[in-house]
């Protein structure tokens, strides 16, 4: 009786505002089970390079900013990095660990938001509360460093466009204390609850050799056990003087499996690494200006003269960005700039990880690589006998809700 | 230690492997922070026959991470770059290779290394739709990031007739709405859901009905 059961496809998505690779998933369903998973990214594609070989670098540089409301400032690193490569412009030392120092609260601010989006997949909107609550203090600082909560602004070819001084560091050292304290309750809150553990372990596991095979990326490859992060690969700003290690799932003292928890565990440590990092940027930082050339007319003069091509990488909080520019000597423009965000790398490894998994997994699982969650908004289930019926994100958010309770009786 | 090879010695492996196909191959360095740690890269020119060969030669030596395929419009030529890495997991041990593949613009076609990596279909995909290449057999033919009504033999990276034209983007109120989309998958609810509400009976707070709502409406206008 239960082979005749038909498989029906279950549409999710696609507006999808925040990326830029908005997302439709078409998953094959048999009864709860996925059986195969088929997804289209683009549906809001803004052409964001093709507006940005239209304009120059610096104008280039605010866009980057926007490529992504939360890690904006790593697009914008990567594409000063290719820049700089390309017109040889010698960026001051300082301007590095100014550099370092906002991507590592950008990457706190990052992991805290997806820890509170996928302590609400799951049901634990206590825990949802508390992160996007403590969040609040890295993005206070940012706001404090560059004047602003998001799309910061602060990278500018050359360097950066304001200097963290000394009178800075005792509120920074504040932000630091805080995190350093609470990383202890909330690893307790994350790891050893039960219901987070029963959810998350064995759920949406993605072995080692696809990770590698699929070309995964940051926490999501990390966790699989595949160790690669450009901060430790190829040290850009300032992280080559530091002293950093790449965070495995091993560092909670337990096997890999790949699965969300060890997701969960990768991005929880990288916090606290992260804190490190800024101790240690704090404490190392040399003296002297943060800008190249501070006149921009001046910049953008010999920003024109540059003619060759070169790559940026950067280890965004998802992951690494890179970014190719080439540039010919006749135009302002680039002749060429490709993004490539953290999440176009990690796409494809839903196709491994959903499949064999039920409905009720699929915003955790889908949250697990930390994609932007507007994606699950709205969902359309259409079965295949033409009994057509809409189920809403907040029926699919109760789904998973109802799994969770369920588990815990 | 996961380094087996310097950037020179992968330099010399590829120009003696794919001798006389292999051009301008050059060692390239970049460093930042005080110490200078460099973050090192080899680029070479490869003819597309000879594409999957080389990435399976780079699979022998350390299985590579695919960042992105980059592509150029050159004129007459496209260039694809496959920006690759290999030795990552060390310590500042990490070397990227690139391979930049000309195409000539009449003959728009390159192979696909799907079967070595797998994971590049998704890149390849975007090629064909932002630059008009074609990826022989590509595993999954469809568009990635267009949408489904954009004009065939349009792609935005060219710089030739076959780019945006201006009309796509240039007084675009005169464009109105978009014609000849595929119709939702959903059907279209007719009736308004305050009436489904009253007719199945789940409704628990009072429901006014819409000509009573007006009343009292025009009321508290007429009061004040």
């Amino acid at each position: 009786m239960s082979d005749a059961k038909p498989s029906y496809f279950l549409p999710i998505g696609p507006i999808h505002p925040a990326l830029k690779e908005p997302i439709n998933f078409t998953l094959k369903m048999n009864g709860e089970v996925v059986e195969e998973v088929d997804f289209a990214p683009g549906r809001a594609h803004r052409g964001i390079e093709w507006m940005g070989m239209r304009r120059n670098p610096v104008q280039i540089l605010h866009l980057c900013d926007r490529i992504c409301g939360i890690c904006g400032v790593h697009h914008a690193l990567a594409f000063a990095q290719a820049v700089e490569q390309i017109a040889g412009v010698e960026v001051p030392d300082r301007a590095y660990y100014v550099r370092t120092i906002i991507a590592e609260f950008e990457r706190i601010q990052s992991h805290l938001l997806w820890a509170g989006v996928a302590a609400h997949e799951l049901g634990f909107d206590t825990l949802f509360h508390l992160a996007w609550q403590v969040r609040e203090e890295s993005v206070d600082v940012i706001e404090y460093i560059t004047g602003n909560r998001i799309n910061y602004g602060i990278i500018m070819i050359g360097g950066t466009r304001r200097d963290i001084t000394q009178d800075m560091y005792p509120r920074i050292e504040r932000a630091l204390t805080y995190y350093e304290d609470l990383f202890a309750k909330m690893a307790d809150l994350f790891l050893n609850d039960k219901t987070i553990h029963m959810r998350c372990r064995n759920t949406g596991v993605l072995s080692k050799q696809r990770a590698l095979e699929l070309g995964t990326v940051g926490p999501t490859a990390r966790a699989s056990g595949l160790a690669m992060d450009v901060r430790v690969d190829s040290p850009y700003a300032a992280y080559g003087d530091l002293d950093i290690e790449i965070i495995l799932p091993e560092v909670y003292g337990q096997e890999t499996v790949g699965d969300v928890y060890d997701r969960i565990v990768v991005r929880l440590y990288e916090i606290v690494q992260s804190v490190t990092i800024i101790r240690q940027c704090l404490a190392q930082m040399p003296e002297g200006s943060v800008l190249a050339e501070e006149k921009y007319a001046k910049l953008l003069n010999g920003l024109k003269k540059a003619s060759g091509e070169a790559f940026g990488r950067v280890e965004a909080p998802r992951g690494e960005d890179l970014h190719h520019v080439r540039m010919n000597g006749k135009q302002e423009a680039p002749e060429m700039w490709k993004v490539k965000a953290s999440t176009y790398s990690n796409q494809m490894a839903w196709v491994d990880i959903l499949r064999g998994e039920q409905i009720a997994d699929i915003p955790i699982i889908v949250a697990s690589i930390d994609p932007c969650m507007s994606c699950t908004d709205r969902v359309a289930m259409v079965r295949q006998d033409g009994d057509a019926g809409v189920i809403t994100k907040e029926q699919l958010h109760q789904l998973s809700v109802r799994k969770t309770r369920e588990m815990q009786k | 230690m996961r380094a087996t090879m310097t950037p020179q010695q992968i330099a010399d492996h590829f120009s003696k492997r794919f001798e006389g196909q292999i051009s301008d191959i050059s060692v390239r360095e970049w460093a930042e922070g005080t110490k200078k740690v460099p973050i090192r890269s080899v680029w070479m020119r490869i003819p597309r026959e000879q594409i999957i060969d080389a990435v399976r030669e780079l699979v022998a030596i350390d299985y590579p991470h695919l960042g992105v395929v980059s592509a150029v419009d050159c004129g007459d030529i496209i260039e694809l770059l496959y920006h690759m890495q290999v030795f990552f997991g060390g310590r500042h041990e990490e070397i990227e290779i690139i391979f930049t593949v000309p195409i000539p613009k009449n003959d728009p076609h390159v192979p696909t290394i799907t079967e070595v990596i797998p994971g590049a279909v998704y890149t390849e995909r975007e090629k064909q739709d932002m630059i008009g290449v074609i990826v022989d057999g590509i595993p999954d033919n469809r568009r990635i990031f267009l949408p489904v009504d954009f004009p065939e033999g349009v792609y935005p990276w060219r710089k030739d007739e076959k780019g945006i034209p201006d009309s796509m983007i240039k007084e675009l109120w005169r464009v109105g709405r978009p014609e000849g989309r595929p119709s939702p998958a959903v059907k279209v609810i007719e009736k308004p859901e305050r009436v489904q509400a009253i007719s199945s009976g789940d409704s628990t707070g009072p429901v006014n009905p819409p000509e009573k709502q007006g009343e009292e409406l025009l009321g508290g206008e007429k009061n004040e």
